[in-house]
């Protein structure tokens, strides 16, 4: 298990299809959509890496992760 | 790039999937396999079954042993399933036209035998693959492709509907509430019988755009704002009681499971003929 | 000389048996007269064997849960008749473009719809070749006694295994509930054909087709290969392809596996046809009448014999053209209105006149009848 000081959300956004569950359901409200209509970080230090964004996430783009991951 | 979970349980060379923007079909998906893995079950120990509509997608993006059936069939494939071979831990997704229209059959009576099949219902109260027809699970009022002047049928509830057929473990939540579905799906595949999740889940494309329900987010808000646990909505006063739904666990019980009893019967006849 | 157990019994009981003997673990069914034996006796027999037997709440989730079965590793066969034949056709297609192998019997009543359930008919032969919609190759076998039961469903759930297809037992409610003299064999005595499976660690593709393989091996579910099965055009990796191309390959390989291979498929029987001048063409019981009438015929003068086709589809193409070039003139008799005599006609082509003998009000043809036909067209 990793701890929190080496996780963060992660977003593909050749998955991501713009639907804004994360950006919406975030509790923190870090995210946002971009320009292109992707979910993008917005205010990394406000994230308080609950995970609300990868479950809420259809298409399997955006997660917590390893900031050391691939 | 993806999540941990996703890598483990997904074909992720067929990723991505075919579901539209805001589908919640992800995310129930999603929600199995992190059930899966709590449970830490046997990837090669599981079949994933399925029969045809959007959600019967789904066993293709699965790394398990899958299959995608006939319309409506998905059940009594998985029941050919499981009885030729009870050690497998067998799962059937399907939706709400899927498993209570052309498949009403096969779900009563798989129900009614308490086989250990899991059936997950995505149920998005319209037939989504062919293009937004009112489904067994559209509310009454409720707009169509052929229902275009507002359906007259009365819904289904699909989670009732196994409990009365004899299910042993039923109950429904929404696509939005994760950590109780994920819950629910660890304790539908653990009880061994015939288990039914029912999923309130949104179709933003098809069923969304007829109704006005908004997007996708606000699909999802109502999911949140208007599913309420049918033991708090007892609770409720009278007045606050209207346009709500219940979710919860409707039925948690234990009775002989199918294979189980058919395995009993071989012993019985194959012991008392030993000396054959 | 083996052993054989002399029995007096019933054609469906005869195909239970050899189901039975030929590794059948798994049936799945409804019941429906007049196949309704089958299903009682598997229920009987299977569990002693550490079988499994079913009764589904229709005859669609019959097949389906035959299928299941088998794709669990399992010989399964399942049996209706007429109407139940129908409603199980969505699922034969699933089956053909799945490649799984699976015994369908048939034990054919009067129709259409309810029609007769207690008379004989042959009416669904040619919808054991076009019942499923779509492109695809079947295999149906059609036995004319009790005896003959019993090793065409051997041999069914052989060409099942062998060319991962449905395989569909044509049989009539005269063959199914006549009951006659069989032997049966040492299991010893028996060839049995198990489906290939790939070895174990071995880089598995669903629908690869190995060089000298017939077909894709199949691994059952459970086995540790997580593939998929799917209704939709897959390529060999079993994913659903969109591919045009793809697409084509598949189904011509679906239909070649049995087309190509006739030869190792094809059944058939003659009587007296070496010197013929005119041949009757019949199959299951119908065959015995017509066989009773042409040692009639014979007796009379008339140099007549029997062809009779035991594998129904892939039809004996090679065999009814020979037929077609020796004779004159053809009879196909068969219990429809005309059904069989059409794959006679495009086959032998200008070579023979070929006419029809039949009925479908659920009488069998009396030798008599087949004699009287006889006289009037040859």
């Amino acid at each position: 298990m990793k701890s929190k000081d080496q996780l963060e959300v992660k977003i593909n956004p050749d998955w991501c299809k713009g639907c804004g569950n994360c950006v919406s359901f975030c509790p923190t409200n870090v995210l946002a959509i971009d320009h292109h209509g992707k979910s993008t970080m917005v205010n990394r230090e406000g994230c308080i890496l609950c995970g609300m964004c990868e479950k809420l996430c259809p298409d399997f783009a955006i997660w917590i992760g390893g900031k050391e991951d691939e | 790039m993806t999540s941990e979970i996703v890598q483990k349980y997904f074909r992720i060379e067929n990723l991505p999937h075919i579901w539209c923007p805001g589908c919640s079909n992800g995310v129930v998906t999603r929600a199995l396999t992190v059930a899966i893995d709590e449970l830490g079950l046997d990837q090669d120990n599981i079949v994933v079954v399925s029969g045809i509509g959007c959600s019967s997608r789904a066993p293709g993006y699965l790394d398990f042993n899958t299959l995608h059936t006939t319309h409506g069939r998905g059940l009594a494939f998985a029941t050919g399933i499981k009885l030729a071979n009870p050690k497998l831990d067998v799962i059937l997704i399907a939706g709400d036209g899927d498993v209570s229209a052309i498949g009403g059959n096969h779900l009563i009576h798989a129900a009614r035998r308490n086989i250990d099949i899991t059936t997950i219902v995505f149920n998005n109260n319209i037939y989504g693959m062919t293009g937004g027809q009112y489904s067994p699970t559209t509310p009454t009022d409720a707009k169509g492709t052929t229902a275009p002047h507002g359906n007259i049928d009365k819904p289904f509830d699909i989670a009732q509907l196994a409990t009365a057929a004899g299910a042993t473990y039923a109950s429904r939540t929404t696509a939005y509430h994760v950590n109780q579905m994920v819950k629910y799906f660890k304790d539908a595949i653990t009880n061994k019988g015939f288990s039914m999740v029912e999923v309130a889940s949104i179709c933003p494309t098809y069923y969304g755009r007829k109704n006005k329900s908004g997007s996708g987010v606000q699909m999802m808000q109502t999911l949140k704002n208007d599913f309420i646990d049918r033991m708090a909505y007892d609770k409720l006063p009278e007045e606050k009681k209207a346009g709500k739904h219940l979710m919860g666990v409707f039925k948690n019980i234990t009775l002989p499971e199918y294979t189980a009893e058919y395995q009993r019967v071989i012993e019985a006849l194959q012991g008392g003929e030993s000396n054959e | 000389m083996s052993k054989k157990t002399v029995k007096l019994m019933q054609g469906n009981e005869a195909c239970v048996e050899a189901a039975l003997m030929a590794g059948m673990k798994f049936f799945a069914g409804y019941p429906i007269t007049p196949s309704t034996e089958l299903a009682e006796i598997s229920s009987e027999k299977l569990p002693r064997v550490g079988g499994k037997f079913i009764q589904m709440e229709d005859e669609i989730a019959g097949i389906a849960a035959a299928i299941g079965g088998s794709i669990a590793g399992l010989k399964s066969m399942t049996a209706t008749s007429g109407p139940g034949f129908s409603l199980k056709q969505e699922n034969i297609g699933y089956a053909a473009i799945a490649e799984i192998p699976l015994v369908i019997v048939n034990v054919m009543r009067g129709g259409p719809s309810t029609g007769l359930p207690t008379s004989p008919a042959q009416g669904d032969v040619m919808q054991a070749k076009w019942g499923t919609h779509g492109d695809h190759a079947i295999i149906a076998l059609s036995p004319q006694s009790v005896m003959e039961t019993f090793d065409i469903t051997i041999k069914a759930f052989n060409l099942a295994e062998k060319y991962r297809t449905p395989v569909i037992v044509l049989t009539d409610e005269v063959v199914g509930h006549m009951r006659e003299k069989i032997e049966i064999p040492e299991p010893g005595d028996i060839e049995i054909v198990n489906r290939t499976v790939p070895g174990p660690g071995e880089d598995y593709l669903p629908y690869r087709l190995e060089a000298g393989d017939i077909v894709p091996k199949m691994a059952p579910f459970g086995a540790g290969y997580r593939y998929h099965i799917t209704g939709l055009f897959h390529d060999e990796t079993g994913f659903p392809s969109n591919s045009t191309e793809n697409a084509d390959i598949m189904l011509k390989r679906m239909i070649s596996k049995i087309e190509d291979n006739r030869d190792d498929i094809v059944m058939f029987d003659e009587f007296m046809m070496e010197d013929a001048e005119y041949a009757i063409i019949s199959y299951g019981s119908t065959a015995r009448t017509v066989r009773n009438a042409i040692k009639t015929l014979r007796e009379q003068g008339m140099k007549v014999g029997l062809f009779r086709p035991i594998t129904i589809w892939p039809s004996a193409e090679k065999e009814i053209r020979e037929v077609g070039r020796k004779v004159k003139k053809i009879i196909v008799a068969e219990m429809n209105m005309g059904q069989y005599v059409q794959e006679v006609e495009r086959i032998v082509k200008s070579d023979a006149e070929v006419f029809h003998l039949g009925r479908a009000n659920g009488e069998v043809l009396m030798p008599s009848e087949v004699v009287q036909k006889a006289k009037e067209v040859f």
